[in-house]
C-alpha cells in the first residue's frame, strides 16, 4: 500500500517532469525566434528611422548617395518564390500520389534517399549545376520557344539571357519538389485504407478515390507540405544568387534577370562595413523577410482552418 | 524500444566524436595560433602561404574569407589578429575602426590586375580599347560592337553589328572597386553619372537601366556569364581569366601603350606612382609605360599596438616572411609580386608594429 | 445506354488523371535525378581515397591533396549539432502533440514554421552576434548552435506530425492499464511514431551538414587539424564553396568530389540509423 503510494507520487511527479520538459523545449523554440527578431531590429533601426515605411517602397539602392529602398529585392523574392510553387505543387502532388497509390514499394524508399542525398548537397554546387547545365537549357529550347509562341505576353518578352527569373523558378522548383512530394507522400500514407475501400466498394475509378476521398482527407497536411516548401524557396540563397542575374531593378518579364531578399544581403553583407546604412538596410531586408514569412504562415493557417470549417459544415 | 534507441544513438555519436577528436593531432604544447578575416579574392594565395609558414615554423594561421566588410567588423571587435582587404577605407571608417583598439597599420601584400575579358563572335584574340571607350561601354553611350570608336582603334578585326552586353558583377567585391576606380580617373562623364566619387565595392550601372547589362555573383559567375552569353564584355581577377582561357582586351594605358594584363604588366604599375609612406593608395591608370592600368593592392590591416607579445612577434615575423619569401608563390597563382619599391615602404610598416611602445621587428 | 458512356468517360477520366500523376513523378524524378546524378557523377571522377586521408597538398594543383580535417570538422560540427536539436527538437515535439492546448500549440507551431523559412545566413548572423562576439573568437561551439537553430524547427515539427498520426486508442489502452502519461508516451507513442522521428533527424541532418552560409561567420574554417571546441574549425561545406568559387583546376575538381562525399556520408548515415532503428524496433 505504502508502495503504492510511493509509485503514484513518483509517477505524478514523473508527468510534471515530463511535460514541464517538453513546455521548456518548446518556449525554447520561442525564445530563439523572438531573439533573432530583436537582433535583427536593433541592427535594422538606422534604416527603419531614416527612411520609414517608404523603405517598403522605394526602389533604390545606392550606396553613393545612401539612399535604400526594399521594393525590387521584395519583388524578386515574391515573384520566384511563386513561379517555384507554381511549378512544383503540380508535379509534386502527382508524384506524391504515385508514390503512394500506385508504386511499387522499392521506389518509395530510394525516392527518399534520393530526398535526403540532394538535401546535403551544399547549394552552391546545386547552383553551380545550375550555372553550366540548366541556364543555357532555358536560355535555348526554354526561353527560345516561351518567345516565339506566347511572345505577345509581356511576361515572355525581352532578352533572352538564361539567368533571370525563369531559372531561378525553375532552380527553387527543382529543389523544392523533393520536400513538397516526401512531405505530402507521409500525409496521403496516413490516410486511412478504409476511405479507400469505402470509395472502391461504391464502384468508384482510381482518379475518383483519389480526388474524392484521399486528397480531402489529407487537405490540411497538404497546405502545409506546401507552405515549407514556400519558406524554403523565399530563404534559398546561393543558388538564387547565382543564377538570378543580379539586377537591382523591378522587371515585368520573367525573362529578365532581378535580386531577391537573400541573394541580396548574401552578395553584400561580406563586404559591407558594420555601423553603416547600407549595413543596416540589409538587415532591414531580413527583416521583411520574416514579414513576408510571417504573412504567408498566417494566410496558410487561415486555408486550413476555413476548409476543416466547410469540411465541418458539410458532414 | 525507444529506452534502448536513444543512447545507442547518442553513444554512437559521442563515439564518432572521440573518436575523430582522437585521430586529430594532439598537440599538447600550445602553439601559437593566428587569426585573419577577410577579402576572399587573395584567399588562395594566403591560404598556401599559411600552410608553407606552418611547416617552416609551427605557428598556425587561419584565414576565413567573409569578404572584407566582415574582415574589419571582426578586427574591429577582437575577434580576429588581422584583416585582409582589398579596398581602402576611407579616412572617417579608418577613424571609426581606430577608434576601437587603436591605430591600424595597412600593409600591402601582393596586386592583382583586373583584365577586361569579352566574348565577341568572329574575333578570338587581339582586341584593342582605350579607356575612355571602355568607361562609354559601360556607360551604354556605345552600344554596338562595330561602334566607329572601337572600329578605329582595331581596323584589322571584323566587329559584328551586334549589341554589346556588359557583365558586371552583382555582388559587392574589391575587384569592382578597382575597375570602377579605373573608370572614374578615367572619364568625367563616368563620375557625373555614377554620382559620389564615381567608384566602390557596389554601384548602380548605367547599362542596368537600359537591360543591356547583367549582373553576376563572384568572378566565377562573371566568367561563366560571358561564356554564355555572345558580344559581351566583363572584367575579372587575372587568375581567373589565365585558368578559363577568356580572351583579355589589350588596354591602353596612360603613356598610350596597349597593354596585355599579365603578372609582369601587373608588378611595374606601382613604378607609376609615388608611394605615400601608409602605403594607401589606389595604383590604378599608372604613368609607367609597360604598366596595366587596371591594377590595385590588396592589403592586411594589423593594429600598430599589440597587446599579446607572443601573437605580435607571430604576426611581425609571418608579415616580414610575406613580404620577402613570400612573394615567391604569388606569380604561380596570378598573383603580382609586390615591386620593391612597395616592398620598401612595407618593411618600414611592418616595423612600426610596436608592443608596450617598442617596435617587435628585431627585438 | 447512358450509365455505359458515362462510365467510359469516368473511365477515360481516371485513365487521364492517373498517367498525368506518372508523368508527373516521372518528370520530377528525371529531372532531381539529372541534377544529382551530374553532381555525383561530376564528383566520383575526382574522388579517390587520398581526399579522405590527406590534408590539402600544397602548392595549389599537387595531385593527392585531400578534405581530411575537413571531413572531421564536419562530423564534429553536425554530431554536436544535432546532439543540441535533436533533445529539444523531441520535446517540443512531445509537447506540441501530447501537451500543448490548441492555443499554445498554435503558436509555438507558428513559431517553429517561421524559424524553419529564416535564411541560413540571418541564423549565422545570429549566432555571430550571441556566440562568436562575446567569446571574442570564431568557434566549433557558435557553428554547432548556428546548425542547431537550423535543425530544431525540422525534428519539432516531423515529431509532432509523426506522433500525431499513433491513433488515440493506443494511448487510451495504455493510460487504461494504469501506466502514466510519461510512460505511455515513452512506451508506445513514440515507438509508434518512431520511423517518421527518424526520418525527421536524418532529413535535419542532412540539411545541416551541407550549410555554408552559416558557417562562415561561426565555423570560420582551419587550415589545421581539430584542437578545440572553443577555437575556428575547417568544415566541408565551407571548404566546397572555397574551392568552388577558385580559378583553379584542381580546386574545382576537388568542390565536386567533396560534395559527393557529402551526399555519400549522409547516405551512409541514413542507412545505418534505418538499420538500426529497424532491427531495434523488430
Amino acid at each position: 500500500m505504502a508502495l503504492n503510494r510511493r509509485n503514484r507520487k513518483a509517477s505524478r511527479l514523473g508527468d510534471a517532469v515530463f511535460s514541464r520538459l517538453s513546455l521548456v523545449a518548446s518556449l525554447a523554440i520561442i525564445f530563439i525566434l523572438v531573439n533573432i527578431l530583436v537582433i535583427l531590429i536593433m541592427q535594422a533601426w538606422p534604416t527603419l528611422s531614416e527612411f520609414g515605411a517608404s523603405f517598403l517602397w522605394t526602389s533604390d539602392w545606392n550606396t553613393m548617395t545612401d539612399e535604400y529602398g526594399a521594393l525590387p529585392a521584395i519583388y524578386g523574392t515574391v515573384v520566384s518564390s511563386l513561379l517555384a510553387i507554381l511549378i512544383a505543387v503540380p508535379v509534386s502532388f502527382g508524384a506524391a500520389v504515385f508514390l503512394t497509390e500506385i508504386a511499387p514499394l522499392w521506389l518509395r524508399s530510394t525516392a527518399s534517399f534520393i530526398i535526403e542525398m540532394l538535401a546535403a548537397i551544399p547549394s552552391i554546387i546545386i547552383g553551380m549545376w545550375g550555372v553550366f547545365v540548366l541556364v543555357p537549357i532555358v536560355r535555348d529550347p526554354i526561353q527560345k520557344w516561351l518567345g516565339n509562341a506566347f511572345g505577345w505576353m509581356p511576361i515572355f518578352q525581352g532578352n533572352q539571357l538564361g539567368f533571370g527569373f525563369l531559372a531561378a523558378g525553375i532552380m527553387l522548383a527543382l529543389m523544392i519538389i523533393p520536400i513538397i512530394t516526401s512531405m505530402s507522400r507521409d500525409v496521403l500514407r496516413a490516410v486511412p485504407q478504409s476511405q479507400r475501400e469505402a470509395m472502391l466498394a461504391l464502384g468508384a475509378t482510381r482518379w475518383e478515390t483519389i480526388s474524392k476521398a484521399v486528397l480531402p482527407f489529407g487537405r490540411s497536411g497538404l497546405v502545409s507540405a506546401v507552405i515549407l516548401g514556400l519558406g524554403r524557396a523565399l530563404g534559398e540563397t546561393m543558388v538564387v544568387a547565382m543564377v538570378i542575374g543580379n539586377v537591382y531593378s523591378i522587371r515585368f518579364s520573367l525573362f529578365s534577370p532581378g535580386s531577391t531578399i537573400p541573394s541580396k544581403i548574401a552578395g553584400e553583407f561580406g563586404e559591407t562595413l558594420p555601423g553603416t546604412l547600407q549595413m543596416s538596410s540589409l538587415l532591414g531586408l531580413a527583416l521583411i523577410l520574416f514579414a513576408i514569412t510571417l504573412i504567408v504562415n498566417i494566410i496558410a493557417r487561415l486555408l486550413v482552418w476555413r476548409m476543416s470549417a466547410v469540411k465541418m459544415g458539410r458532414l | 524500444m525507444l529506452k534502448r534507441f536513444l543512447p545507442a544513438v547518442t553513444a554512437l555519436m559521442l563515439a564518432m566524436m572521440l573518436v575523430l577528436a582522437g585521430c586529430a593531432k594532439n598537440s599538447s604544447e600550445q602553439a601559437t595560433r593566428l587569426t585573419g578575416s577577410g577579402a576572399t579574392f587573395p584567399q588562395p594565395l594566403y591560404t598556401q602561404w599559411f600552410a608553407k609558414y606552418y611547416n617552416l615554423t609551427g605557428v598556425r594561421i587561419d584565414y576565413g574569407g567573409g569578404g572584407s566588410g566582415a574582415g574589419i567588423a571582426a578586427i574591429a571587435q577582437g575577434i580576429v589578429n588581422f584583416a585582409g582587404s582589398d579596398a581602402l577605407l576611407t579616412p572617417t571608417q579608418l577613424a571609426a575602426v581606430e577608434a576601437a583598439y587603436g591605430k591600424i597599420v595597412t600593409i600591402p601584400m601582393t596586386a592583382d590586375a583586373i583584365p577586361v575579358v569579352y566574348n565577341v563572335q568572329g574575333v578570338s584574340s587581339g582586341l584593342k580599347l582605350s579607356g575612355e571607350v571602355l568607361a562609354n561601354i559601360y556607360l551604354g553611350t556605345i552600344t554596338k560592337w562595330n561602334d566607329p570608336t572601337i572600329t578605329a582603334l582595331n581596323p584589322d578585326l571584323n566587329l559584328p553589328d551586334a549589341s554589346i552586353t556588359t557583365i558586371h558583377r552583382s555582388d559587392s567585391s574589391g575587384t569592382t572597386n578597382i575597375f570602377t576606380n579605373y573608370l572614374a580617373k578615367i572619364s568625367p562623364a563616368w563620375v557625373s553619372t555614377i554620382g559620389g566619387a564615381g567608384f566602390g565595392t557596389t554601384i548602380n550601372w548605367p547599362t542596368v537601366a537600359n537591360g543591356s547589362g547583367i549582373g553576376a555573383a563572384g568572378n566565377a559567375g562573371v566568367a561563366s556569364a560571358l561564356r554564355q552569353n555572345p558580344n559581351s564584355i566583363g572584367y575579372v581577377g587575372l587568375a581567373y581569366a589565365i585558368e578559363n582561357n577568356l580572351p583579355c582586351i589589350d588596354l591602353q594605358n596612360a603613356t598610350g601603350n596597349f597593354i596585355t594584363p599579365s603578372v609582369a604588366s601587373t608588378t611595374v604599375a606601382a613604378n607609376g606612382f609615388e608611394l605615400p609612406d601608409d602605403m594607401r593608395i589606389m595604383i590604378t591608370n599608372s604613368a609607367e609605360a609597360t604598366a596595366y592600368p587596371i591594377v590595385g593592392f590588396t592589403w592586411l590591416l594589423v593594429y600598430e599596438n599589440q597587446t599579446n607579445q607572443a601573437k605580435g612577434q607571430a604576426i611581425v615575423d609571418f608579415l616580414w616572411w610575406a613580404i620577402h619569401d613570400g612573394q615567391a608563390d604569388a606569380p604561380g597563382l596570378h598573383f603580382a609580386q609586390l615591386s620593391s619599391a612597395a616592398v620598401a615602404k612595407a618593411e618600414t610598416l611592418v616595423k612600426s608594429i610596436k608592443y608596450h611602445g617598442q617596435s617587435i621587428y628585431g627585438s | 445506354m447512358l450509365g455505359a458512356l458515362t462510365l467510359i468517360i469516368r473511365k477515360g477520366f481516371n485513365f487521364m488523371m492517373v498517367s498525368l500523376c506518372v508523368l508527373g513523378a516521372v518528370l520530377a524524378m528525371t529531372l532531381v535525378c539529372m541534377m544529382l546524378g551530374y553532381i555525383l557523377v561530376h564528383g566520383i571522377t575526382f574522388f579517390n581515397l587520398d581526399f579522405i586521408t590527406n590534408e590539402a597538398a600544397f602548392p595549389i594543383g599537387t595531385p593527392g591533396g585531400g578534405m581530411r580535417n575537413e571531413i572531421i570538422g564536419t562530423a564534429i560540427i553536425v554530431s554536436l549539432g544535432t546532439l543540441i536539436a535533436v533533445p529539444v527538437g523531441l520535446f517540443a515535439g512531445i509537447f506540441l502533440s501530447e501537451f500543448a492546448s490548441p492555443t499554445v500549440a498554435s503558436s509555438v507551431r507558428f513559431a517553429a514554421d517561421i524559424l524553419s523559412g529564416v535564411p541560413s545566413i540571418v541564423v549565422g548572423i545570429f549566432a555571430y552576434a550571441i556566440i562568436v562576439r562575446p567569446m571574442h573568437s570564431f568557434s566549433a561551439i557558435s557553428a554547432a548552435v548556428a546548425l542547431a537553430i537550423i535543425m530544431l524547427p525540422v525534428v519539432a515539427r516531423t515529431t509532432e506530425e509523426s506522433m500525431r498520426l499513433v491513433p488515440g486508442s493506443l494511448r487510451e489502452a495504455a493510460l487504461a492499464l494504469g501506466i502514466t502519461r510519461w510512460r505511455s508516451v515513452l512506451s508506445v507513442v513514440i515507438p509508434g511514431a518512431m520511423t517518421g522521428i527518424v526520418t525527421g533527424v536524418i532529413l535535419g541532418m542532412a540539411r545541416i551538414a551541407g550549410e555554408t552560409a552559416p558557417l562562415l561567420f561561426t565555423a570560420f574554417g582551419s587550415n589545421f587539424s581539430f584542437e578545440s571546441l572553443s577555437e575556428p574549425i575547417a568544415a566541408l561545406p565551407l571548404q566546397i564553396y572555397r574551392y568552388a568559387m577558385s580559378p583553379y583546376q584542381d580546386w574545382l575538381q576537388q568542390a565536386w568530389a567533396g560534395a559527393f562525399l557529402l551526399a555519400m556520408m549522409v547516405l551512409v548515415v541514413s542507412l545505418a540509423v534505418r538499420f538500426i532503428s529497424r532491427k531495434r524496433g523488430s
